[in-house]
């Protein structure tokens, strides 16, 4: 989980430098920074052969169901090379089925019903796989949210929904637009079990999905599973979050996931230093072999477009 | 050959596909215990049970939605929006997400779902429950568009759509679900992207769409007896659109006339008329006229409701106005 916790944190921050400081990347990219530890541990409870759904702010969730980075930078760069051939792009860069993440959408709240729509093929299947989905706190608001989760609790589908509640929906703070007591509270509305884990501690996650995927495994349902969480920057790559309380972003801050989940391996001596400077290193490569690769890939010809509208029967 | 309701021969399609495919499930508003507002499912839930054949919540997102990630996860969906007016509160999920999704994705992801819907112009149903507009589905690439007619092509397009592996939109004509025509015993399918020639003519070419093909038959036998022979033909998909049928025809007459339910502004006859235009000019020998309806909300009041639509009368007095 660390390991890939480290890998969502540094692809980022290199992309965020591959903006803003080397003026290589353009377009719209919502980095996942800071809210590492809900992919990891969520996406560390599920088995391979799971499948799960994304949004615009999926290049940890792709990460972490095993998408390499080399195609996902390439996606970035709008590469032929990328996840998505470039046509794509950041907000889509989570599409994977090569590694069961199926589909990413830009649209706030749609993918909701989307793996409603997942859990049914997968419960219909009967080989107990499940499905999980990624939103924020903003796409609760939505309809689509509603009408996915009271779907999927009418048809008791093995869904596993992940609300990844960062406190924001750009500068529209949660506390203000969701006239709920929590995310998770709307799930009693639905006759769906809600839980809330703390979003910037992977094994608070890990444990809290580890219980609903089994018990969707079980034939007993989907889970509204709510993680507090908050992005160490602000909505999208060019917003510094400027909105936010300075208090409040320092207080986030001090509860970095990865620097909370180093201390506390070290604490129970289950690593090293020495490990995480290993991590660190590996993964630094990779990184920059991502960026080279992606640099050096070609751009789809334009003439070769038309072919991808429609699948050819 | 047998005589069959165009709603008899939906549900024909339907059961023949579900016995054919497993993954084949059903998803609407009161499609199983109702069998279906026009009946066009009945039988199926008592033959293929409730895991085949869900009710859903009136939920128009939820049911697009869904369709698109069981077809994700893959199922082979058919999804009832019960009328057409409903789809605007699903569009997002037929527009911004399946459309777009073989795309997107490089070509990875395949979205294979039948999306069907019935417009009830010609029903006295008003303004929110009678609207047709076909034409927004020109503007979002990646979605295939179906307007049968006739019970036999109703029958053979939606086994055609079906079998596709993206997503489509099959719209069907409230008024024709007790109209009946020929279907054929035994396997058939309509292929998607082909005009159905439904009559020949010299003098001017009628292309119609969905339930103004009868009026356009109609207009046709009558002008035959002011001496005007008319090619009637009927695209039965507008996307892909099989223009090349089209061409020939006007090519033949050097006169066309389009005849469609949707307003005039934006509609199907536009699309025509511009590919037309734009492939043929040359071989025209008059405007393309467009009978559509107007540029306004349908109104409820039966007569009211009748002289909005396009009809026969109208189709006719367009032919005369073309050869004079």
């Amino acid at each position: 989980m660390l390991r890939k916790m480290i890998e969502i944190r540094r692809f980022e921050e290199r992309v965020e430098r591959l903006f803003l400081q080397e003026g290589a990347l353009i377009g719209p990219s919502h980095l996942y920074l800071g809210e590492e530890a809900v992919a990891a541990g969520a996406i560390g409870a599920l088995n391979d052969d799971d499948l799960t759904t994304s949004t615009y702010r999926g290049h940890g969730h792709a990460i972490a169901k095993g998408a390499p980075m080399k195609p996902l930078m390439a996606e970035l760069f709008g590469k032929s090379t990328g996840t998505c051939k470039g046509l794509g792009g950041s907000m889509h860069i989570a599409i994977y089925p090569e590694k069961g993440s199926m589909y990413a959408t830009a649209i706030v709240g749609s993918g909701i019903p989307i793996a409603t729509g997942v859990g049914l093929a997968l419960q219909k299947e009967g080989k107990r796989r499940v499905a999980m989905t990624f939103f924020g706190d903003g796409a609760s608001n939505t309809g689509a949210f509603h009408e996915g989760i009271n779907l999927a609790s009418v048809w008791k589908v093995p869904v596993i929904f992940v609300c990844e509640n960062n406190m924001y929906a750009m500068s529209t703070r949660a506390d203000y637009a969701v006239a709920a007591e929590s995310v998770a509270a709307r799930a009693q509305a639905y006759k769906m079990r809600g839980m809330v884990a703390d979003g910037n501690d992977p094994v608070s996650v890990y444990l809290a999905a580890k219980e609903a995927i089994g018990l969707a495994r079980n034939g007993q349902g989907p889970t509204l599973l709510e993680c507090m969480t908050y992005k160490l920057h602000g909505h999208g790559v060019y917003d510094r979050g400027d909105y936010r309380p300075k208090e409040e972003v320092e207080a986030w801050l001090k509860r970095d996931p990865i620097k909370g989940l180093e201390a506390n391996l070290l604490k129970a001596n289950l690593a090293t230093q020495g490990d995480f400077d290993r991590i660190e290193k590996e993964v630094a490569a990779e990184v920059e072999g991502a960026v080279t690769f992606a640099k050096a890939s070609p751009v789809l010809p334009f003439d070769e477009l038309a072919e991808y509208v429609y699948v050819r029967q | 050959m047998p005589e069959l309701t165009y709603a008899d021969a939906l549900r024909e399609a339907l059961r023949e596909e579900m016995l054919r495919d497993p993954r084949v499930v059903l998803m609407g508003e009161e499609i199983g215990v109702f069998e279906g507002v026009y009946k066009v499912t009945r039988g199926l839930l008592k033959e293929f049970g409730p895991e085949r054949v869900r009710d859903t919540p009136i939920s128009e997102a939820a049911i697009a939605g869904a369709a698109v990630g069981a077809a994700l996860g893959g199922l082979k969906p058919v999804a009832e929006i019960m009328y057409m007016d409903f789809v605007t509160i699903c569009l997002d999920q037929i527009a911004t997400n399946a459309a777009k999704m073989h795309f997107m994705s490089g070509g990875k992801l395949k979205v294979p779902f039948v999306l069907r819907t019935q417009y009830s112009l010609g029903r006295v149903h008003g303004a929110q429950h009678s609207q047709f507009f076909p034409s927004i589905f020109f503007q979002v690439p990646g979605l295939k568009v179906i307007l049968p007619s006739t019970p036999h092509d109703a029958k053979g397009l939606l086994k055609a759509a079906i079998r596709e592996d993206n997503p489509v939109v099959f719209i069907e004509s409230g008024v024709l679900y007790r109209t009946k025509g020929p279907v054929p015993d035994g396997e058939y399918v309509v292929p998607l992207g082909q005009c159905d020639v439904k009559k020949t003519g010299n003098d001017v070419t009628i292309v119609a769409v969905s339930r103004t093909v009868i009026e356009a038959l109609a207009a046709a036998t009558k002008l035959e007896e002011q001496g005007i022979t008319a090619d009637v033909i009927d695209p039965r998909t507008i996307q892909p659109l099989d223009l090349t049928t089209i061409l020939e025809s006007v090519k033949k007459t050097g006169r066309l006339i389009i005849a469609s339910d949707d307003v005039k502004c934006g509609g199907i006859g536009s699309e025509i008329a511009a590919r037309v235009v734009e492939e043929a000019f040359d071989t025209l020998d008059a405007p393309i006229l467009r009978v559509a309806s107007p540029d306004m909300p349908v109104p409820f009041s039966p007569t009211l409701e009748q002289a909005y639509m396009p009809n026969a009368q109208k189709i006719i007095e367009a032919a005369q106005r073309l050869i004079g």
